[in-house]
This record gives structure tokens, C-alpha cells and sequence, in this order.
């Protein structure tokens, strides 16, 4: 992950002259939020984050000709001074675009892992089971969402083969992985489910390379790729069904030898 | 305003609708319409990824913060996930997949007129 400079800073002034009405109020706010930009609103009461070292622009309920550019008290940040009572909402997002303000909404749908290290055993079960190079190990060993933007959305496969349920996608529908509280019976089936994968042969993919093998060698002597598509489906389906997978994630699944040099990262990573 | 003035942290979780859209609408505009100042954020989970200054300063911020979010446990690693991990103390989550607006509402603008 890596961080953001703040650039233009927004805010809603409620205190200087005339303030939005109520109703118009909720809807420049809310127009501007699922613009994508953060907005600071001042009040008679409470505080707000403090300042940072980006330009202020104070959107207020005034005309536009007592648009001005100033500087704050300290003198060391610009603040552009805009009136907004001209403006509908599009307007006003359009404005706070033209000023390159904070952030323009992402074509990417915040979906990444939440690592609960309170829970968390460092088990790397969710190293070894990500195809697509989500997680990492930091320089103390603990393992890490290193790049948040490889998870596929809606894809919350990795906190099914957590053991501990240590891992969280706050968007999720259900709990414990969007976050509730974790219960006992939570962990039981956390638990039972890796049991069963431990049986079956080890890790994922051992299971896979096994049924892969297996398949392999019978399909080749059947010479039947029907019934090899078949058999693939079948897997994929229950794979999909079991860990809640999106059909597109399974549609961008790596190649055999990309999964195998993957698995052997891994394993060279838990075994260090 | 001084520097232990309670902060309100808003966030209208944009980029999904797991957070009923009736409830953080009100909530939102109980905010706006109450005359307490706060912070609106897009959508907490995309600053964590970008691992947004705004939630470290926060985070280091030595007012107490109502954060006004989902769940509790998801809100404290998703800042932990910015290196921005919150402390122990002062800080309230509110979460508005489980509340309604009006008990969430009760609970920040109690909680903030109680400490001005």
C-alpha cells in the first residue's frame, strides 16, 4: 500500500454568514462524498482533524462574486473562499473537481483484506492459499496485505481458510468476516474446515496438484475431454459454492505453472 | 475549537451498499443539520488502502474521536492497515450496519454535546 499526499483540503463553512439550507446541506454533502472527496464541516461545536499542509477550499452559502484566494492565519496555506449558492450539486462537484481537491472516486472497489492481529497465529495459510500475490511477509516476518489492489472484488476466499478467523473484508455481507464480533461456534467451523483440507492432503494446493495429477492420468488414457471439462467444472463449482468465490475470479485464475511456482514461493516462505 | 474538542469522523462507505443507504443518509444529515463540526470521509476502506495521511492524523490526534463507520473490529484494522492504529482510549465506534440512525445519532451528538 502506499500513501496519499493530501493536495486541496474541502470545507463546508457553517459559520461564516449565511449557511445552506437544511435539505440542500445533506445533498451538497452527500453529492460530494460519492464524488469521492472527503469534506471537513465546521460547526459551532466539536473539532475537526486537524490542519495538514494542503490548500483549503471553504465552500459557503454566498454569491459567487465574493469568490476570493487568501492565505490562513499563519500565512503559510492558501485558502480559495468559494460561494456556492449559484450552484446545484453537480455544480458544486464540478467546482471542487476544477480546484484538483483530495481524491476523484477509484475505478477500483475498496475489496482487500483486514488483517485481525489480535487473532491472527501467522499460520500463512492465506499466503500459501492467495493465487494472486496479495499477501506478503513484512521484515519482521508477519505476514502483510502488501498489495490490496490484486484482491478480487468481492472475493473473500482467504478469510474461508483462515483457521483463526483473523481476516476481515469490511465490506462483506456476513459475519464474523465483515467484522462482527467472532463467536465460538465461528471458529469451530474455521477450524474444521482447514481439518478436513489437512486430510485431504496437506494444503490447497497439494489437493489440487494431487487432483490435477490424477485427473491427468486418467483422462489421458480415456482420452475423453468431455469428461475432463466435466470433472473441472465439477471442482470449480464446489470450490466456487465452498469459499463463496466470484465465477470471474475462477475465470482469472493463473495458469497450472503459475500456481505451482506460487506454491513453491510459499512454501519457501513458511519454511524460512 | 481547541485541541481536545471531540472529533466526528462520518464515513458514507461509498463504494458499497452494505451499509444501509437509509441509515447513513439520515445519519449524515443529522450531522450536517446539528451544527457540530465533523469530518466526512468517502469511504474509510479506500483511505486505509491508500493508506490516507487524514486517518494518521487522526489516529495521532490526542482528541478523543467518534467514529461513525460499521464494525468495530473492521474500523480498528482497517486504520491499523493505514499504520495509523488507533488508540485505546477516547475513541467510540458506532456502527451503522447494525444501528439505526436514530440511536446512532443519539449516541454521537450525546456523547459530543456531553464532552464540548
Amino acid at each position: 500500500m502506499s500513501a496519499t499526499e493530501a493536495t486541496v483540503r474541502v470545507v463546508l463553512d457553517q459559520q461564516a454568514g449565511p449557511t445552506l439550507e437544511p435539505e440542500r446541506r445533506s445533498a451538497v454533502l452527500r453529492s460530494l462524498l460519492e464524488g469521492g472527496y472527503a469534506v471537513t464541516v465546521t460547526g459551532e461545536g466539536g473539532g475537526v482533524s486537524p490542519l495538514d499542509d494542503a490548500e483549503l477550499l471553504v465552500l459557503r452559502e454566498l454569491g459567487n462574486d465574493t469568490d476570493h484566494d487568501a492565505e490562513s492565519t499563519e500565512g503559510d496555506l492558501p485558502v480559495h473562499f468559494r460561494g456556492v449558492a449559484e450552484l446545484d450539486d453537480a455544480g458544486v462537484l464540478e467546482m471542487v473537481q476544477g480546484h484538483g481537491a483530495g481524491r476523484t472516486a477509484p475505478e477500483w472497489k475498496p475489496w482487500f483484506p483486514v488483517i485481525d492481529y489480535d487473532r491472527c497465529t501467522n499460520c500463512m495459510q492465506c499466503l500459501s492459499f492467495c493465487l494472486f500475490g496479495v499477501y506478503d511477509v513484512d521484515g519482521d516476518k508477519q505476514i502483510d496485505v502488501a498489495n490490496p489492489d490484486k484482491c478480487k472484488t468481492n472475493c473473500p476466499a482467504c478469510s474461508r481458510v483462515c483457521p483463526e478467523v483473523a481476516i476481515l473484508f469490511p465490506k462483506y455481507k456476513n459475519g464474523p468476516i465483515n467484522g462482527d464480533v467472532v463467536q465460538a461456534e465461528d471458529v469451530d467451523r474455521e477450524k474444521m474446515k482447514t481439518d478436513i483440507s489437512s486430510l485431504l492432503g496437506g494444503n490447497i494446493y497439494s489437493l489440487l496438484r494431487q487432483r490435477h495429477e490424477h485427473a491427468a492420468s486418467r483422462f489421458s488414457k480415456e482420452r475423453d475431454e468431455d469428461r475432463a471439462l466435466k470433472e473441472r467444472k465439477r471442482c470449480l463449482a464446489k470450490l466456487q459454492k465452498d469459499f463463496d468465490i466470484p465465477a470471474e475470479v475462477l475465470d482469472q485464475l493463473p495458469s497450472a505453472e503459475a500456481i505451482l511456482e506460487k506454491a513453491k514461493a510459499a512454501a519457501n516462505t513458511t519454511e524460512d | 475549537m481547541t485541541d481536545t474538542e471531540r472529533r466526528i469522523v462520518y464515513c458514507h462507505c461509498a463504494y458499497a451498499r452494505v451499509v444501509p443507504p437509509e441509515v447513513k443518509d439520515e445519519v449524515l444529515a443529522g450531522l450536517a443539520n446539528s451544527g457540530v463540526a465533523f469530518d466526512a470521509v468517502p469511504d474509510l476502506c479506500e483511505l486505509a488502502a491508500r493508506q490516507d495521511p487524514a486517518l494518521q492524523r487522526l489516529a495521532s490526534d490526542t482528541a478523543p474521536v467518534d467514529v461513525v463507520a460499521c464494525y468495530p473490529r473492521a474500523v480498528k484494522w482497517l486504520f491499523h492497515a493505514a499504520e495509523a492504529s488507533l488508540p485505546e482510549a477516547g475513541v467510540t465506534i458506532h456502527n451503522m450496519r447494525t444501528d439505526t440512525a436514530q440511536a446512532t445519532l443519539a449516541a454521537v451528538l450525546g456523547t459530543a454535546e456531553a464532552k464540548a
